[in-house]
């Protein structure tokens, strides 16, 4: 891929200025979810959200995956301001700059687990080379599911699935990756491993991670965690060091 | 990212999401293939069974016959400020020639869209065998320009086509009734005294009945002596290259020439009227056909939009434009109904052969090869047409909502 990213100032990925978002606009029915949010994530770091259900922590992550637009206010990804650009220059940004993590994993049952971490790739430019294969098939080793690569998502288990679906994140280097509650469908243990999987990848690759999260053990694993309450951030603290 | 590059993508998506839902792509493509083989064997068979009847009529017939006007009574204009009343009884028809018919044959044989010119003289005689009579129509050929309009050297049973030097050729059924062989002898009675009597040469059968029974083929110059129009015909017979164009031509010919043109389409309206409600048939059955296979794909289509909308969503999640999508599903109308009637064409084209071998034998139903390229081609634009309406559905969910779909 020969595209470069626009340039952005020194080490943000992420910066949103005074967001709001609301739904139901011109209607009696309108509420505001997000009141104004201020907030900026820097490469490399890993950052738990936080909050109770209802809070708009999922809103808050569509806006920042550009899946929706604020209402009002901006929003920053990699330097480019978001709010005005078109569906087609957002798609294109989200193909270069973000990768997804869903708490369902949303692999495609048609494909096998190596062709949906390639899946990213192919959708922006066609038949994948040697080098992104040998590329997804690291990736896949790296998620410890090499064995798996030509089996059906149907085929492994549910852990197995949301590694590929990590995978797949990965697989464009995206500056930012976004996880929602990513661990929220899996037993305990299997969560561990995804956080330490996460921890590991934030490492290696450097890339800026943000989690929703509801477990607060998980999230106090992160170097930061970001509370979000009733649509305004209360607390956005660094963690103390516990690994 | 180049379209060339895109497509691949969404060329491999298409094919493992029909490939996923195997059952029902199965479902789909076997009534795609069904509704193809209906019309391709429809098709078929109507084109073929019209060609076989217009070739049957026009074989035993010119396509236009030149023939002189009817003689009218000529009814003096009343003078001035008079009234007249009138009371006319028709003319009787009496055989007569057309009238400088050389020169008529000669301008006609320079028309580009005719191709074959035929003098003929015919009028009413009695045949007689022994004690055995029958009603005949004589017609006095010149048989080079004869066998151009109607071949009948091809439809001989018997003996050779030969009408000249008191040789004549019958029909099959006329030789039955006067109980005639090759060789034997014929007399033939125009009526006032004018008697001839002649050997027969071949026997034809063109199968048409009222023919085999009553044409009975000699020269031109015997026949103008029996019918007692020495150097005269009666009728001039072409065909044209164009069958259809038939009745515009005949129009033509009758202004040019001042005589009475009859295209085969004046003579045979509800020949030509019963070909056309067939083909109207058939064109409503196509069209019916081809609008409830547009319906089984469009909603075929429809139920995987809304199966695989999550699955949507997290493609537009993970960057694939509006347009990829809507191309996802387009390409898996077309290839429904690419594959669909192409099975079903084998089908028709099989079905038709099966017609051809064990059917009743009446007619060979010949294919126009491009008739199974057209119906795939044609139930391929409607796979991606009936694709249209779930595409754009599917390029116009919202990702955000559409991975949330459960």
């Amino acid at each position: 891929m020969s595209e470069t990213l626009p340039a952005s100032p020194a080490n943000e990925v992420l910066r949103l200025e005074q967001v709001r978002k609301a739904f139901n606009i011109g209607t009696p029915l309108e509420t505001e979810v997000l009141h104004g949010i201020d907030l900026r994530l820097n490469r490399g770091e890993l950052a738990a959200l936080i909050g109770p259900s209802g809070s708009g922590k999922s809103t808050l992550l569509n806006l920042i995956g550009l899946l929706d637009t604020p209402s009002s206010g901006e929003l920053y990804v990699l330097g480019q301001a978001t709010r005005d650009s078109d569906d087609e220059a957002r798609t294109h940004l989200r193909n270069q700059a973000i990768g997804f993590v869903f708490q369902f994993h949303h692999l495609i049952s048609a494909f096998s687990v190596l062709e949906n971490v390639l899946m990213p790739l192919m959708i922006r430019h066609g038949k994948p080379s040697h080098a992104d294969i040998d590329l997804a098939r690291g990736l896949l080793d790296e998620v410890g599911l090499a064995q798996f690569a030509d089996k059906k998502p149907t085929q492994i288990s549910g852990g197995q699935q949301q590694r590929v679906a990590i995978a797949r994140a990965l697989v464009t280097r995206p500056p930012l990756l976004l996880a929602d509650e990513p661990t929220g469908n899996l037993d305990t243990r299997t969560a561990q491993s995804v956080f330490e999987l996460f921890h590991r990848i934030n490492a290696q690759f450097g890339c800026a991670i943000l989690v929703v999260t509801h477990d607060p053990r998980l999230a106090a694993d992160c170097g930061r965690t970001i509370q979000l309450v009733d649509g305004h951030i209360v607390s956005d603290a660094a963690n103390s060091p516990s690994r | 990212m180049r379209l060339a590059d895109s497509l691949w993508t969404e060329w491999k998506i298409a094919l493992r999401f029909l490939l996923d839902n195997r059952m029902q792509t199965l479902l789909i493509m076997f009534g795609i293939a069904v509704g193809s083989a209906v019309i391709v064997f429809i098709t078929a068979l109507i084109t073929g069974l019209q060609a076989n009847v217009v070739e049957r009529t026009l074989g035993t017939q010119a396509h236009i016959r030149i023939l002189p006007p009817d003689e009218v009574n000529r009814i003096l204009p009343a003078t001035d400020h008079t009234w007249s009343l009138v009371l006319e009884s028709p003319r009787a028809q009496r055989l007569r020639s057309i009238i400088n018919w050389q020169n008529v044959r000669d301008v006609l044989d320079q028309d580009a869209q005719i191709l074959a010119v035929s003098p003929v003289i015919s009028g009413p005689a009695i045949a007689r065998r022994g004690v055995a009579r029958a009603s005949v129509a004589l017609l006095g050929i010149d048989p080079p320009r004869y066998q151009r309009i109607i071949p009948l050297a091809d439809d001989l049973i018997a003996g050779q086509f030969t009408v000249g030097a008191g040789h004549a050729v019958i029909g099959k059924e006329l030789a039955r009734d006067l109980g005639l062989g090759i060789g034997d002898k014929l007399r033939l009675d125009a009526g006032e005294g004018r008697e001839a009597v002649v050997d027969i040469a071949g026997i034809f059968e063109l199968g048409v009945r009222e023919l085999d029974a009553r044409y009975v083929y000699l020269d031109l110059k015997q026949a103008q002596t029996l019918l007692d129009l020495p150097g005269g015909v009666t009728v001039i017979d072409t065909t044209v290259a164009e069958i259809f164009e038939a009745d515009q031509v005949a129009e033509r010919l009758a202004r040019l020439t001042g005589l009475r043109a009859e295209s085969w389409m004046e003579t045979n309206g509800q020949l030509l009227n019963a070909l056309a409600s067939q083909s109207m048939t058939t064109e409503m059955i196509r069209v019916f056909v081809g609008i409830s296979v547009a319906f089984g794909i469009a909603s075929v289509l429809a139920v995987n939009v809304v199966q695989r909308t999550r699955e949507i969503g997290i493609l537009r999640a993970m960057g694939s434009p509006r347009g990829q999508i809507l191309r996802v599903f387009l390409l898996q109308g077309g290839l429904l109904g690419l594959l669909g009637s192409a099975c079903g064409g084998g089908v028709g084209w099989g079905l038709v052969q099966v017609f051809n071998l064990f059917g009743p034998r009446l007619f060979t139903i010949p294919v126009d090869p491009t008739l199974v390229p057209l119906a795939m081609l044609v139930a391929t634009i409607t796979g991606v047409l009936a694709a249209a309406m779930p595409a754009r559905r599917a390029a116009r969910y919202d990702p955000a909502v559409a991975i949330r779909y459960v």
